[in-house]
């Protein structure tokens, strides 16, 4: 499936050369409604960028897409990492704690049941896939809730357990696992390290995940996006703010801007540093989003 | 998709075990359970003993928190709100990531892998900030682009009561049109080009090209975009929560989500929030479903 993409690279090349022929009228108007989304898509990330360098009145009192005259964006970024001694950097470390984490547990336990129902013939096999399969279809908020309740009868809420153990869940992941072993990871492949004398165990550990790594890779981005921008969970499931990630924390100064305006630019300044860090971490492994991988796997 | 068996292998192995049980056991735990759970207690309600002394017992109410939910005006409305939310997100959602993809991968577009990256970017602002963002966005002291449509003449409130399903709309297109387009590109990038080339020798228009073949093709990844976006949209809670503060258009209970977040947290009935819920899990397989056998008629399977 991932192989697909190749042709794809000949077909544009093909559809390239064409170009000549066609009116340069149409070219302006795809290219400007592609200049106009990309302007659309810009707008609240320049927007905050920009915000992000001005003191709380010029917040409002100023054009808000160009810098004010005494533009003050280290200060700023002071305060963020000040206030409160500095619990904007344990949000911070907590969000990448729950998401690395969350998503590297989640990614090989998906990977694992993944390539099973991939490769191994079961009794119930088909039935636990589709299960699985409907865990897709619930949505997350439903989850939430209850298991508030549950985690709460065990004494866990609270504690970073309650946020980590339920991300490690990725149903998609192994829906994504299970398409992409039987694709790149050939029969003849685990026959023969079988002959070698290599055990099923090793044959996953060491051949299959190789073969499947791209998936891997996805499975583990996609698991870590989800984590970071999750809010629900954590916000049901925490009260002590230095277990807070990143999303909970802005949240609670937002909330306390009615009573001290000098919150707004803390919680504008944040969200720029929490936009900028996701916003290099997507364009830097943008390569390893494979989403011809769910692309692909509707087809079969 | 792929569900064809692969070849029978020995009968048992106990590899099969290490390798399932992880992921049985966390999904039975953290995904099965909760749902069982807020079954068993949507059907139980607690009930202060007599006189008041001792502690509540749960009492097994059967279906009295649903009729319950569903006789509380302001809870249907909500539900209500989410299916027109739903009307207005879905279609805009597909629509905006199928013609941004069909826009970047056609002849004309002059940086596509610039403007895919771009487009994609949102994708990793959480919903909670980008919610933030675009709510300093809707209000005319702080938004350039209400200060700029106001300058022309044009008075706009995003946050009022008719504009506000549309102002969410908005945050949720802005999050995720990009990971759907980028979906929509990989499907179109495995149409194989012989069949454009086959076309343009008999001559066929690029309209034609894409209504006829492009389309067609990416249908089964079309249905798979529609049907995540449905089940994003009724999980509709962080945008009206954290827009609340700004506008009187929302109330505690505008979503189904939030309602049920406060039945159980500020009003203190979880066996109905746990009704509330199932309702809207129910809603979710119910579009789903209806949604894949409406297109899947005509024995034109996509999954």
């Amino acid at each position: 499936m991932v192989n697909r993409s190749r042709p794809g690279v000949q077909k544009t090349s093909v559809a390239r050369s064409q170009r000549i022929k066609q009116p340069v009228g149409s070219s302006i108007v795809v290219n400007g409604i592609l200049v106009l989304a990309g302007i659309y898509f810009l707008l609240p990330i320049v927007w905050v960028l920009i915000a992000a360098t001005k003191t709380p009145g010029q917040l409002f009192n100023s054009f808000g897409l160009w810098f004010s005259d005494s533009p003050q964006a280290w200060q700023n970024l002071v305060n963020v990492f000040t206030q409160d001694n500095g619990i904007f950097s344990v949000w911070i470390l907590n969000s990448v704690l729950y998401a690395a984490v969350g998503a590297f547990v989640a990614m090989a336990i998906s990977a694992a049941c993944g390539y099973a129902l991939a490769k191994y013939v079961f009794r119930g096999r088909e039935t636990l896939f589709s299960i699985i399969l409907g865990g897709v279809l619930v949505p997350a908020t439903v989850i939430a809730l209850p298991l508030y309740f549950l985690l709460n009868s065990v004494g866990l809420t609270g504690t970073y357990w309650a946020v980590l153990l339920p991300s490690m869940v990725s149903p998609f992941g192994v829906y994504l696992a299970r398409i992409h072993a039987n694709a790149a990871v050939p029969d003849e492949v685990i026959e023969a390290a079988r002959i070698d004398g290599a055990g099923d165990l090793r044959i996953f550990g060491s051949i299959a995940t190789r073969m499947m790594m791209p998936a891997l890779v996805t499975i583990f981005l996609f698991q870590f996006v989800t984590i970071w921008n999750n809010y629900l969970l954590p916000l049901v499931m925490l009260n002590k703010t230095e277990t807070f990630p990143i999303t909970l924390g802005l949240t609670l100064w937002n909330s306390q801007t009615q009573r001290d305006p000098m919150f707004y630019q803390l919680v504008v300044t944040g969200s720029a540093v929490s936009a900028i860090l996701l916003v290099i971490l997507m364009i830097s492994l943008q390569r390893f989003w494979k989403a011809d991988l769910t692309a692909g796997s509707t087809k079969g | 998709m792929a569900l064809t068996a692969s070849r029978p292998k020995r009968r048992f192995r106990p590899a099969l075990w290490v390798l399932t049980l992880p992921f049985v056991i966390m999904f039975a735990l953290f995904f099965i359970a909760p749902i069982v759970y807020a079954i068993v207690d949507s059907l139980f309600s607690t009930k202060a003993s007599g006189l008041g002394f001792g502690a509540p017992e749960k009492v097994f109410v059967f279906l009295d928190n649903y009729a319950a939910a569903l006789s509380n005006p302001s809870f249907v409305e909500s539900l209500g709100r989410l299916l027109l939310f739903s009307l207005i997100e879905v279609p805009l959602m597909v629509v905006t990531a199928l013609g941004l993809a069909l826009l970047l991968e056609s002849a004309r577009a002059r940086w596509p892998r610039f403007f895919r990256v771009l487009y994609f970017v949102p994708y990793g602002v959480p919903g909670v900030i980008a919610a933030l963002l675009w709510g300093f966005l809707y209000i005319p002291a702080t938004s350039p682009v209400l200060q700029g449509l106001a300058a022309v003449g044009i008075d706009v409130n995003p946050l009022s009561s008719s504009g506000v399903l549309f102002a969410i709309a908005n945050i949720a297109l802005w999050g995720f049109a990009g990971y759907n387009m980028l979906i929509l590109i990989a499907a179109l990038n495995a149409i194989p080009s012989e069949l454009y080339e086959a076309a343009r020798i008999d001559g066929a228009s690029e309209w034609s090209i894409t209504w006829n073949i492009k389309l067609p093709l990416v249908r089964p990844s079309v249905i798979l975009v529609t049907v995540f976006t449905i089940i994003g949209t009724l999980q509709l809670f962080v945008e009206p929560l954290v827009l609340r503060p700004l506008t009187t258009a929302i109330s505690s209970d505008y979503t189904p989500n939030l309602a049920a977040y406060n039945q159980s947290f500020a009003q203190g009935n979880p066996s109905l929030a746990a009704a509330m819920a199932v309702i809207v899990a129910l809603i979710g397989f119910v579009f789903s479903f209806g949604f894949l056998r409406l297109v899947n008629r005509k024995g034109n399977r996509a999954w």
